[in-house]
């Protein structure tokens, strides 16, 4: 069965089709009138957690893979990455649109005012350069060693998101909790790792 | 021959592992993301369709307001999906489901106090009391609005039944709890019963209402059933829902929010775009049924009619 299933190229192409489904399900809801009273405040939460479940996805892969000593996951990990980054487009996309109509100095306006905005888009901003750099050719042309530096500023990512989700709950903590003990976890299985080498 | 059968079952068990993974992000999203329910099977609101004041005209015409260019009734479907009730869930399109099953019986609203006459309604004792209808604004704290036709009564109404002694100052509510039909309430994060208070020239303004319908409806139980809190002016969670007790005391009443949080609640929570929540603007809201977001208006539209009220106070200090 393994051997049917091992084709990189396959993987590849689940981890394509199911990356996409939420975005399908999210334009599909929205057109359909599927989204409740407030599509934008559903449409803008929803590409935002989408998102960041791909960054814990992401950051997990490498744990998962080493304890369940599955090697081949790590493969996948750039495209997860990938996924989560054109999740956030997708989430800043649409809080521009629905709630700023696309108004350049309104957005810089709020990122100076507001910290859950800058928290959020200082997370955008560290992803855009693990985004361009995540081929191989980057790869090349940056060099192994300074590649491997540039991409820990993941780590820092979550932290920076988890915070951003926290500021916009008004009581109930659940959700932005739950990530937080999930990225707990990640990073220091990562850590209990380098310090065992 | 043997090749081109391995080739096909491999080909085969593919489609199969797209599908059921497929299959799996689909279910795993919609458990996260249920379609939007649409169980309002009337949509009462073509009968309203071109009213232009929001008040009715059983009071002064000075108390009727131009409507704004985008606005209109909201939708009576959105009106009862789209609730702000942590005591059943903290998310606005659960509310209606987590509350369906609870049953309103033996209901008692005690109002007492500071008050010559204590009163204790039972159901059959508020259904009776005359009811007017009043279309107003609706202004949340996260910046989303609605207009919403209510049936009801003026609190001051109730209020001048039970003869207030003087010293009554303020005006103290407490939602009905039970843990047993709320088991959500445990993961609200504020404390319950929910609690809110008004200054008694506040609860005593005509615009102050308790309702008891909407859409020429009873309230559903998401919406506040059997009865609850109207305060136009202010944010929406000062209109208390299911309400149990009225208290008219001398002292300012604590109230739920401002004792969650007291940085970011206080306890007049007047709609006001020039003084912001710290973590977000007041300045604008979201109709809902828009896509854009509009100003939102000072007092939120009632200027006029309550702003004489607060002449002596610094509402940036009582937010």
């Amino acid at each position: 069965m393994s051997t049917y299933l091992s084709d990189f190229n396959f993987q590849k192409r689940v981890l394509w089709l199911n990356g996409l489904i939420p975005f399908l399900l999210l334009v599909f809801d929205l057109l359909n009138k599927n989204l409740g009273a407030n599509p934008a405040e559903a449409f803008i939460r929803t590409s935002g957690v989408v998102s960041i479940v791909f960054l814990l996805l992401t950051l997990g892969v490498t744990p998962m893979a080493k304890f369940f000593n599955q090697h081949w996951l790590i493969r996948h990990r750039r495209w997860l990455g990938l996924w989560c980054f054109y999740y956030s487009v997708i989430h800043l996309a649409s809080y521009s649109f629905f709630d700023k109509a696309f108004k350049f100095n309104e957005i810089i306006e709020d990122i100076g005012k507001r910290p859950f905005i800058l928290l959020g888009f200082l997370g955008f901003l560290f992803l855009i350069p693990l985004a361009v750099t995540s081929s191989n050719t980057m790869i090349k042309k940056i060099g192994t060693k300074r590649w491997k530096k540039l991409h820990t500023l993941t780590y820092w990512i979550a932290p920076v998101v988890v915070s951003h989700y926290f500021l916009i709950v008004k009581s109930d903590f659940f959700y932005p909790q739950l990530f937080a003990l999930l990225f707990s976890i990640v990073l220091l299985y990562r850590l209990v790792i380098k310090f065992k080498n | 021959m043997q090749d081109k059968k391995k080739e096909n079952l491999r080909k085969f068990i593919q489609v199969i592992f797209y599908s059921l993974s497929a299959l799996f992000t689909f279910g795993l999203y919609r458990y996260f993301r249920p379609t939007s329910v649409n169980n309002a099977d009337v949509t009462p609101e073509k009968i309203y369709d071109n009213r232009k004041l929001y008040l009715a005209k059983s009071i002064d015409e000075s108390f009727e307001v131009e409507k704004t260019a985008a606005e209109q009734l909201t939708e009576y479907k959105h009106i009862i999906n789209y609730n702000n009730f942590y005591e059943f869930s903290t998310d606005k399109a659960s509310v209606a489901k987590e509350a369906a099953n609870w049953k309103i019986n033996d209901w008692i609203l005690e109002i007492d106090g500071l008050v010559e006459r204590p009163l204790r309604l039972n159901l059959i004792d508020i259904y009776k009391i005359e009811l007017e209808e009043r279309i107003y604004r609706f202004r949340c704290v996260e910046g989303w609005a609605m207009v919403i036709p209510w049936l009801g009564f003026p609190l001051a109404k109730l209020i001048e039944k039970t003869r207030p002694l003087p010293k009554a100052q303020f005006v103290a509510f407490e939602s009905y709890f039970n843990e047993t039909v709320m088991p959500n309430a445990k993961y609200a994060g504020i404390s319950f019963p929910y609690i809110e208070g008004l200054r008694i020239d506040e609860a005593l303004n005509p615009l102050t209402f308790l309702a008891t319908g909407l859409y020429k409806k009873n309230l559903l139980n998401q919406n506040g059933a059997p009865i609850r809190l109207v305060v136009p002016w202010k944010y929406g969670f000062k209109s208390i829902k299911s309400i149990t007790k009225i208290k008219l005391v001398e002292q300012q009443p604590q109230t739920t929010w401002s004792l969650a949080n007291p940085s970011e609640y206080g306890f007049y929570s007047n709609v006001n775009p020039n003084v912001d929540h710290p973590r977000w603007s007041q300045k604008r809201e979201r109709l809902i049924g828009q896509t854009g977001l509009q100003d939102t208006l000072m007092f939120n539209g009632y200027e006029k009619q309550v702003e004489k009220m607060y002449n002596d106070l610094d509402l940036t200090k009582y937010f």
